[in-house]
């Protein structure tokens, strides 16, 4: 046997530059591309044999590949359908039309930016208040790690029906959920960050005399900072999440979770694909910008490694 | 007892081994030029400040690191066939217990992987754990006991599946003089009851003395051997031996040979 | 009473004192509120008096006090200013449609949770954990793996319920489906960085052993990626059950939580809105629970868990 456990070669891992990063990410993409397309000719073909069946054609392999790949409503729509209806929902129509993804994208990020402003201002405060009140620590703490464990986001769709009867619709029902879901990620998150100081360091703030104001911004706030960054960045995802899922209720029609919503009544897979990508890509923008804002701040404040 | 009378029989063999590192601002030479033999039976110490590749020198000798130049045999093997063949046992700087798996658990780890019978097992576990005076402890789990104890445990773990030789990279380095000083003397009277060969990297000339029947004082860039000494002391060594005469001019020649390799610091 | 402790007591006040004039004021200009803020202000004192003067069982007791006031809270407004229920029942009205409505509730906990979130979830690990082996040995893979999987794990991964809906159908298989894909990710990375994280010294010793690959796979790195499967675990198993109610809006046989809560809310009939809201609740946590016991049964070596016990 030659396959011994030997160590993996660490020793060029320092040497790992840009391009080695880059390299197996395409590479992996690539081949989710392929197998994409595989499954795509794969799921379609029945469709198209029972076309060209009914039609009594006899298509040549050739043709029946093609076919499978420009169906107006395939089960599974190939990549550079998505892609071109991507491409089309972007920059194809007018920013105000209702076909549009930059307008329907925009009602999902301002509901998603406002609840989440909201959420996270309210965890952090919270945060700071258990972490110098004990009562309120012991109080509030066990509900909201409970709190996590329940599937919240299940009835937000709910939630904007109330809110709808109630004759509250638009921004505000879905922002409300959008806080409501990032805010217990930044609570927990930034209590862990507060808490973060050990004893040692405590001590020593104490031995200088320093008042608990003294403490909390030169010791606890900046070592929270990278548990923070890393709340945030769950916290803004899941009000997106949560933003996209309180547009599903029939009422909604605007925002990407109902133009997911409208694509499946019709049949539009292409539609609902181009939506999930515009609701991934939306995603990744936000993290991305938190990751930039988080290297900055940590940098800027010798943090980072 | 053993070993002393019998002519020596080499067990590890070095000739013009060399070992160079390629990195980014040009290649470093770990080691240049070692050439040693270890006989059956001996203890030999690698003493010398940080990066005079003796850590560097005892992994080679275990293929941890493939040697870029020159010759190796281990039991007359290369290195690599010597670890297949499980010719020695590696004692780390840390202890590396498993701590998801107990004292006897660890300590069994290695024999499994090498395929040792369950009865077996059973009684070479027993009898390790009373050559480091850890008996009754099987049971336990690493991180409930000491520092000094977890050390013993990966002492009787390297022990366990009979290797004659045993490579230890500062094995006591991490811990308090007290406990150190009674590991030395434990590791002493397990080393003539068992008679193994053993290469035993520190940076304590006191420990390296102490221990040692031949010290090799190495120094850094490029790494390399600048003087072996054999010792004097005999094989029965009490603790106060420390405080002999023999051994504190063997500690001054010791130190020397170090302030000899590192005129350049 | 030491003190020390009056202190604190004092200490700790200080933010209730300083909101109880607003209270009160609040209550001279609207007499309703009145015994609700009474009963704010004396559930609070009591909190903060169990928890500075550090009394037995103070860290049992003051969540049970303050959720127990909150429901009480809820309980009074809603009968004092008389909210209609169809915009928020009291609690006592849910209770009831809980007792009410046991049948359903039941039918629906088996149809959404049992088959479609425990079955897809349990399906999504096996994956995960099975790909995060396949790839163990290519490093290559790893490297783009885990950055696309870390992305995808951050993404609205509900939103692929209709299409899994339309593939699958209307019944638990497509519930189930969707939970797959939605744990599969966030599971595999935990995973494939849980067998990486064992150190150089520890796979030094493993080679000085002349370990086959099999070996130090089942003997190291699986033991030492458990604190980070259960990791994923625990994140996940909030994440089936949100992934198995949501796939019910897009298509559901008559029955499941998902659906009965789209329909209860369209016949307005808020309790029992609120009493499967309770039922998901209950068996998130119970979910997450068990995950949390099987995990210290697990991992009862690592740090984290050996903290807790002392």
């Amino acid at each position: 046997m030659t396959d011994l456990a030997r160590a993996p070669s660490d020793k060029t891992s320092w040497r790992t530059g840009h391009a080695d990063r880059v390299l197996p990410v395409l590479v992996v993409l690539l081949v989710i591309v392929g197998i994409w397309y595989l499954a795509a000719i794969g799921m379609n073909a029945e469709w198209v044999r029972d076309q060209a069946a009914r039609a009594d054609e006899d298509l040549t392999s050739g043709e029946f590949l093609r076919r499978t790949l420009i169906l107006d409503r395939p089960v599974l729509p190939a990549p550079h359908q998505v892609a071109s209806g991507l491409w089309d929902g972007i920059f194809g129509q007018k920013i105000t039309s209702k076909r549009s993804l930059i307008y329907h994208g925009w009602i999902t990020l301002s509901a998603t930016l406002a609840g989440f402003a909201i959420g996270s201002l309210a965890g952090v405060v919270l945060a700071v208040g258990i972490v110098h009140n004990r009562a309120m620590d012991q109080s509030v703490m066990p509900w909201a790690v409970a709190s996590q464990t329940v599937p919240i986001l299940a009835i937000a769709p709910m939630v904007i029906v109330v809110f709808a009867s109630a004759g509250i619709t638009g921004l505000l029902p879905k922002a409300i959920i959008a806080a409501w879901l990032s805010f217990f990620p930044v609570l927990v998150g930034m209590v862990k960050g507060l808490r973060t100081p050990d004893a040692m360091q405590l001590d020593l703030m104490r031995s200088w005399n320093a008042s608990d104001r003294q403490v909390f911004w030169r010791l606890r706030l900046p070592s929270s900072l990278p548990f923070l960054f890393a709340s945030l960045k769950v916290a803004v995802a899941a009000a997106l999440v949560g933003t996209i899922v309180g547009e599903l209720p029939a009422g909604a029609s605007a925002g990407l979770g109902a133009r997911l919503l409208s694509g499946s009544y019709y049949g539009q897979t292409i539609q609902i694909w181009a939506a999930l990508l515009a609701a991934a890509t939306l995603a990744a923008i936000l993290v991305a910008l938190i990751g930039m804002i988080q290297k900055a701040t940590l940098e800027h404040m010798g943090l980072a490694r | 007892m053993q070993g002393a009378e019998h002519p020596a029989q080499p067990v590890i063999q070095a000739q013009g081994v060399s070992l160079t590192f390629q990195t980014a601002d040009g290649p470093i030479h770990a080691l240049k030029d070692v050439d040693l033999t270890i006989n059956q039976g001996d203890f030999v110490s690698f003493i010398g400040p940080s990066g005079c590749g003796k850590t560097t020198f005892l992994r080679t000798i275990a293929a941890l690191e493939n040697a870029t130049g020159g010759r190796i045999s281990v039991n007359g093997q290369s290195p690599d066939q010597a670890r297949r063949s499980r010719a020695y046992g590696y004692v780390f700087q840390a202890p590396g217990l498993y701590p998801w798996r107990s004292i006897a658990g660890n300590i069994s780890l290695p024999l499994e992987i090498m395929g040792f019978d369950k009865a077996d097992r059973r009684q070479r576990i027993e009898r390790v754990l009373e050559l480091v005076d850890l008996a009754g402890f099987g049971g336990k789990y690493p991180w409930q006991l000491s520092g000094g104890m977890q050390q013993r445990a990966s002492i009787a773990r390297a022990l366990a599946f009979d290797a004659d030789i045993l490579l230890m990279d500062e094995p006591f380095g991490a811990l308090d003089e007290i406990v150190r000083d009674k590991l030395n003397e434990a590791l002493l009277d397990l080393w003539r009851k068992t008679g193994k060969t053993i290469g035993f990297v520190t940076h304590s000339i006191p420990e390296a003395v102490y221990l040692s029947t031949r010290i090799v004082v190495m120094s850094p860039r490029p790494g390399r051997i600048t003087k072996i000494i054999e010792s004097p002391l005999p094989r029965n060594r009490p603790l106060d031996i420390r405080d002999s005469a023999e051994f504190i001019a063997l500690a001054h020649e010791v130190r020397e040979g170090l302030r000899e390799g590192h005129g350049d610091d | 009473m030491k003190p020390v402790s009056r202190q604190e007591f004092r200490r700790e006040m200080m933010p209730t004192l300083l909101a109880a004039p607003f209270l009160i004021l609040a209550a001279a200009i609207a007499p309703p509120l009145f015994p609700v803020v009474l009963l704010w202000l004396i559930a609070w004192t009591l909190n903060v008096a169990m928890t500075s003067l550090n009394l037995p069982f103070a860290r049992v007791l003051t969540p049970i006090i303050f959720g127990a006031t909150l429901l009480l809270i809820w309980e009074l407004s809603c009968r004092i200013f008389a909210i209609p229920s169809v915009i928020l029942p009291p609690p006592s009205q849910i209770g009831i449609s809980v007792l009410q409505n046991a049948a359903i509730l039941w039918t629906d906990f088996v149809q959404t949770i049992l088959k479609g979130a425990l079955t897809g979830w349990l399906m999504g690990a096996v994956a995960a954990v099975m790909t995060a082996i396949a790839i163990d040995r290519s490093p290559f893979l790893q490297r783009g793996l885990l950055p696309i999987g870390n992305f995808v794990a951050a993404l609205p991964i509900v939103g692929i319920a209709p299409i899994l809906v339309m593939w699958f159908g209307f019944d638990w298989q497509s519930k189930a489906a969707v939970v797959v894909v939605m744990v599969f990710f966030p599971i595999l990375v935990n995973m494939v960085a849980g067998l990486a994280a064992t150190d150089q010294m520890q796979r030094d010793q493993m080679a000085t052993w002349a370990a086959p690959y099999w070996q130090s796979l089942w003997k190291l790195r699986m033991p030492a990626a458990m604190p980070f499967l259960f990791n994923g675990l625990k994140i996940t198993s909030t994440l089936a059950l949100i992934g198995a109610i949501v796939a019910e809006f897009f298509g559901s046989p008559t029955k499941g939580m998902g659906f009965r809560i789209s329909t209860a809310v369209g016949r307005l009939d808020l309790p029992l809105v609120w009493a499967e809201i309770l039922v998901a609740a209950i068996a998130g946590t119970l979910f997450y629970g068990i995950v949390a016991l099987l995990e210290k049964k697990v991992t009862f070596w690592h740090p984290s868990q050996r903290n807790k016990r002392a």
